[in-house]
């Protein structure tokens, strides 16, 4: 029997790893964006190395033009393409919706299923870094609330690896929503499998297994569901924790099947709580398992403010562990 | 008379060509309006007549392999590139015989087989799309030229600056085609834009960018003549402003206030597609007989399609689910 070294990299290495093989397998995978060939590959090295590698043709500088992007894109992929179009932060999503939800989101449907628009967005989220208001928001909520997208939003690197191959050689458009902080933090890296290492979308990770409240959460949130989850078993809370992975398609079978055995719910997110995906998440519970459960669903996420700049008010707007270990008390009473 | 005598006209079969698509757009916008005028059908329906020279001047240069984007008022450009007139009849009347299955209507026609990729409801946003084709011919190493259609209003977007922009630094083979009607909706190009001319943008983005007489048939035929060429071999986008007018204001149904009765009255006595019959009858490139035949074609050809049209059935509901995702999802 041979064991096999554990191989540690962050999710920026498992990123770039995903795009380097796809690109290798398909020759219709191409990447454009603002930066992301050499010297630099992108603002946050994701793409690094992937220019010289594939040529700067299948790896594309842009000027920044953020519409202009998306809707290369969109053309590219209904031409038979699969681009892979990386938008450096999801703020800058606003400059582009109408591409992302008139086009890449409608074109199957308006089309009659003639022409497809199987293409990624690749984008970089969330607070923590003091980038302010314009630049640390989660909009996956946005996308969500649009048929015709997919949404994934991977919680580690070996996910964020899987989940990106999948989302490339998908049929259907699909917002890939990368937490910045994980990039390259290595308290976030772990074992990440060589080679193409598919995960299909639609299938959420029960990461931690429990019996007397189910926490849902994807993202960087899932690493603070599970510490909550840590401080709660030390007071005998056996708390089971979900990472959905994709949101739309949204694995609901395996959330419903645990709040059917917990009786209890949480959702955890860090975009801001009104109208984020956790209302959409609760109401479904309730709607399906009202009469059973013990406590109605709580919901933990961002203020309903924008993020702000200074480090105690920022620290103040995310949600934290400790929000998480109170909201989990808060249904046992 | 609109239309140019050059000695390097096109040859007879193709100005024949040129109009029998400017009457075939002509005969199925009136039929159209008239069943709308009549009640016969409801729909909303933004109406191409006058501006019929511009479509067939470019169309007759185009490969089926060629794409065409357009935008709402697209009827024009649908026929030019190919669409089958009973699928087209079909969807504008939301039927399961249309070119989308009636999903999509007559702001969206779509018509893969005939090069019709795009057709799109909002202002200027085709621009951005038809780099994504142009720049799918250009890695695969083919000869495919990309023709976006959109309005002088369009000029005016964000999307235009960004898409012009991208093609030229990528020199993308892309002709971009402004069919100046004069307005934008209900405002006048006067009101709305800092230049006299579209055309004069070009040169912001390092393009050529040309005006033409877009109710001149072979004038026409000549500026996207060379531009599609350009564009095949490599040479990268062109800016084309045709000018052109828009006889029924911007939608069926718009009481036309903000048009000058006068000048209004004056372009349409100056309609393009009469006008180019006579021109061609005048100069002995066709015959009477011969265009009588083909006109007569057309109305055969729509009515067959109205038939078909009104005797398809509507899509059934499980249609509402289909199309959204390559699987079925509620």
């Amino acid at each position: 029997m041979t064991t096999t070294e554990p191989r540690i990299i962050p999710m920026g290495i498992a990123l770039n790893e995903a795009m380097d093989i796809a690109m290798g397998l398909d020759e219709k995978v191409f990447l454009l964006g603002e930066d992301i060939a050499e010297p630099s590959g992108g603002v946050y090295k994701i793409t690094k190395g992937l220019s010289t590698k594939y040529g700067t043709h299948r790896v594309r500088k842009t000027p920044i033009s953020e519409a202009a992007i998306i809707g290369a894109a969109v053309g590219a992929a209904i031409a038979g393409y699969k681009p892979v179009a990386e938008i450096m932060i999801m703020d800058f999503i606003a400059v582009c919706l109408d591409q992302i939800t008139n086009h890449a989101a409608k074109i199957r449907y308006m089309s009659g299923g003639q022409t497809t628009v199987p293409m990624v967005i690749r984008t970089s989220a969330g607070a923590g870094r003091q980038f302010g208001a314009q630049h640390s928001e989660m909009l996956e909520a946005w996308a969500v609330h649009t048929p015709g997208l997919k949404v994934v939003v991977p919680s580690n690197p070996a996910d964020a690896k899987g989940l990106l191959i999948s989302s490339i050689f998908d049929p259907d458009p699909v917002l890939f929503v990368e937490p910045m902080l994980m990039y390259w933090d290595p308290q976030y890296a772990c074992d990440v499998p060589v080679g193409d290492n598919r995960i299909p979308l639609g299938k959420a990770n029960i990461v931690r297994e429990g019996k007397d409240v189910t926490v849902i959460s994807y993202g960087k949130q899932v690493h603070d569901a599970v510490k909550a989850a840590d401080i709660l078993a030390a007071e005998g809370v056996s708390v089971e924790v979900i990472d959905l992975r994709t949101l739309v398609p949204l694995d609901e079978a395996t959330v419903l099947a645990s709040v059917s055995k917990t009786k209890r719910a949480v959702v955890v997110h860090e975009a801001v709580t009104r109208c984020g995906f956790g209302a959409e998440l609760s109401s479904r519970i309730h709607e399906e398992l009202f009469g059973t459960l013990a406590a109605p669903v709580a919901r933990v996420g961002g203020q309903n403010t924008p993020v702000p700049y200074a480090k105690n008010l920022e620290t103040a707007f995310v949600p934290q562990v400790a929000d998480i270990v109170a909201a989990i008390k808060s249904l046992n009473k | 008379m609109a239309t140019t005598n050059r000695p390097d006209s096109p040859d007879r079969e193709t100005l024949v060509q040129m109009y029998e698509i400017q009457n075939k757009i002509k005969t199925t916008d009136e039929r159209f309006r008239s069943m709308l005028t009549s009640g016969q059908i409801q729909l909303i329906y933004y109406s191409p007549r006058g501006q019929e020279c511009i479509s067939a001047g470019y169309a007759v240069h185009l490969r089926p392999d060629d794409y065409v984007v357009t935008i709402y008022r697209g009827l024009h450009d649908h026929l030019a590139k190919g669409v089958p007139m009973r699928e087209l009849w079909a969807e504008f009347l939301g039927r399961s015989t249309g070119t989308c299955k009636g999903k999509g209507g007559p702001m969206h026609i779509t018509h893969p087989e005939s090069g019709l990729v795009v057709t799109t409801g909002i202002v200027g946003s085709g621009i951005p799309i038809a780099n994504g084709f142009g720049l799918a011919a250009q890695l695969a190493g083919t000869d495919q030229v990309t023709v976006v259609n959109f309005g002088d209003g369009a000029s005016n977007i964000g999307a235009f600056h960004e898409g012009m922009n991208m093609a030229a630094v990528w020199k993308l083979p892309v002709i971009f085609l402004c069919q100046n009607n004069l307005y934008g909706e209900h405002t006048p190009m006067s009101m709305s834009t800092g230049v006299e001319y579209i055309s004069e943008r070009a040169a912001a983005y390092g393009m050529p960018g040309v005006t033409v007489n877009g109710n001149d048939p072979v004038a026409m035929w000549h500026a996207a003549g060379e531009a599609i060429a350009r564009a095949r071999a490599g040479e990268g986008p062109t800016l084309i402003e045709a000018r052109t007018y828009r006889f029924y204001g911007h939608l069926m149904g718009d009481a036309m206030e903000y048009m000058p009765k006068e000048e209004r009255k004056a372009a349409m006595a100056a309609d393009p597609v009469p006008a180019f019959r006579a021109w061609l009858l005048e100069n002995g490139h066709a015959t009477e007989a011969q265009l009588a035949e083909i006109e007569d074609k057309i109305v055969a050809m729509v009515d067959d399609a109205v038939e078909f049209a009104m005797n398809s059935p509507e899509p059934s509901l499980d249609e509402l689910y289909t199309d959204v995702y390559e699987e079925i999802t509620k």
